[in-house]
């Protein structure tokens, strides 16, 4: 690897690492001090490296050019700012050492995501601040990522750090009888940066991917350390497993969407697939089922795409189920279109009609797929509808297909 | 939006039924309760009450087994909704699997708020 490639790579995966021990070290507190020393070290690799070559063991340079810049930031700061240093220097033994070993890298990381995922810090600021402090993601990045610009990610950014700092949030692991509740936090979030991903309608493919992706990584180091005790870790992860398994399949050369239907199964990632199961299969062992472990267990059905009655049977049982837990609009209209395929067009519709999501495209959409085989007039009327109420460019395309399609 | 309780009696219960029939009505069951869910109006699935160790305790304290015997209605289970109206509520009932038995009745009550404050 060329210097070019190189250091983003590196920055990827070690500013994170860094940012988390230095974080450590330092205290929350300081968390601006954390995140100017990551940067000044990696301008130094950008400065240096091109010219003096590549050292031998990257990862080490780096560790060693951001113990020197914390030593010198104290040094510095110390001149006029006697009040920040002496208190590092008294809760610290900052000093000299910093311990780069890789349990302290994979304990701060985690740390890092516990303090992130603070309940008092608003989900959407916590999945900015993950992303820019535990995936090393750019402002940029982060403001294509939610469809806004770089002010807004700025000040949420700005307000989630405040609330680090004025919390008196540290890093450490939560204490036994917090830890379920805490990790409850954190698995939203990292569910949260996934469907942003997976579902957001950023038209980057390559940002939605990283964002799968890097929820994954993260979910990776909570498995390790508590789900053997809190089983719906797995489920969460089946599930990510499951979803991620047809990022591959769901765009076509030009980027458009494909739908479920018309997927190639070949492009399918098997071997996500299988990974899914062990984890579903892994999280069983709890006395209760958690959303996760439904949506998981929905997603699985996902991924045998042959229309079976055992699979109409089971998915519209999770669906009561996930609607039992929590309502939500989406999972009403897949359970009624699940009783369609267990039951008849003419029951689904009669359930469907008291839904009563008017504003809603998809409830439309859903109306006009009933009816498809029963009224194409209604169908047609539905899909109109659906059009008049969509937002996006593609969706309404589709549904314009969808008209053309019933030939009438 | 007031809640109701709908409370499903049966009527020369047994408590004696086939597995397959049992899972049939679980099935029935939990498709009528999806469907009140989907709209967002389902306030509790509430709990099956089982035939098995039932007691009845009288003025005086005197203890009987079951209330099968004596009286002809057992309650069977109950579930909370939300509903706009008592009517709302009588239509969601209306959809209980319960109701396939001949003789079984839902009876529809609204939960009566007290405010402590």
């Amino acid at each position: 690897m060329n210097t070019e490639k190189l250091i983003p790579h590196l920055f990827r995966t070690e500013s994170s690492k860094i940012s988390a021990v230095l974080n450590k070290h330092f205290g929350i507190k300081h968390i601006e001090i954390a995140e100017d020393i990551v940067s000044d070290t990696f301008l130094s690799a950008l400065e240096t490296w091109p010219y003096k070559g590549i050292p031998e063991n990257p990862k080490a340079w780096l560790y060693a050019v951001a113990k020197n810049k914390s030593k010198n930031y104290l040094i510095k700061s110390s001149n006029f700012e006697k009040t920040i240093s002496q208190e590092i220097l008294q809760t610290s033994e900052l000093s000299t050492e910093i311990d780069w070993s890789e349990r302290n890298i994979s304990d701060s990381q985690l740390q890092m995501l516990f303090a992130v995922c603070h309940p008092s810090i608003p989900a959407e600021s916590q999945i900015g601040l993950a992303l820019k402090i535990l995936c090393g993601f750019g402002i940029d990045e982060i403001a294509a990522a939610f469809l806004t610009n770089k002010e807004t990610i700025n000040k949420r950014l700005f307000r989630a750090k405040e609330k680090l700092k004025s919390e008196q949030i540290k890093l450490e692991f939560p204490p036994e009888n917090q830890i379920e509740k805490r990790i409850n936090t954190v698995l939203l979030t990292l569910y949260l940066l996934f469907n942003e991903g997976y579902y957001s309608e950023n038209q980057d493919d390559v940002i939605r991917k990283e964002l799968c992706l890097e929820a994954m990584r993260l979910l990776e180091m909570l498995i390790e350390s508590y789900a053997h005790t809190i089983p719906k870790i797995h489920a969460l992860y089946a599930l990510m497993c499951f979803h991620s398994s047809r990022l591959d399949a769901r765009k076509d050369d030009t980027g458009q969407l494909i739908l479920y239907q018309n997927q190639d199964e070949n492009l399918w990632d098997q071997t996500l697939i299988t990974k899914g199961v062990l984890h579903l299969h892994k999280a069983t062992g709890g006395d209760s089922a958690s959303r996760y472990h439904i949506e998981a267990s929905l997603a699985f059905w996902m991924t045998q795409k042959e229309d079976t009655s055992e699979k109409w049977h089971q998915v519209l049982k999770l669906y009561n189920h996930l609607l039992f837990i929590e309502y939500s609009p989406i999972a009403a209209l897949n359970r009624t279109f699940a009783l369609s395929k267990v039951y008849r067009n003419e029951i689904a519709i009669a359930e469907a009609e008291k839904l009563k999501l008017e504003s809603n495209p998809f409830y439309f959409s859903l109306l006009a797929e009933l009816y498809r085989q029963i009224d194409r007039q209604k169908s047609k009327q539905h899909l109109e509808k659906a059009i008049e109420l969509s937002k996006l460019k593609p969706q309404k395309e589709l549904l314009q297909k969808k008209i053309a399609e019933l030939n009438i | 939006m007031d809640e109701y309780v709908l409370i499903m009696r049966h009527e020369n219960a047994t408590g004696q039924v086939s597995p397959e029939q049992m899972q049939a009505w679980m099935q029935q069951t939990m498709d009528w309760l999806g469907g009140i869910a989907a709209q967002g109006k389902l306030l509790e699935t509430g709990n099956g009450l089982s035939f098995d160790d039932a007691r009845v305790v009288g003025h005086g304290g005197v203890v009987t087994n079951g209330p099968f015997g004596e009286i002809k209605e057992t309650i069977g289970g109950y579930v909370i909704v939300k509903a706009e109206s008592v009517e709302e509520a009588v239509e969601f009932a209306k959809g209980s699997p319960v109701l396939q038995g001949p003789g079984n009745t839902l009876e529809v009550r609204k939960v009566a708020k007290h405010d402590f404050k």
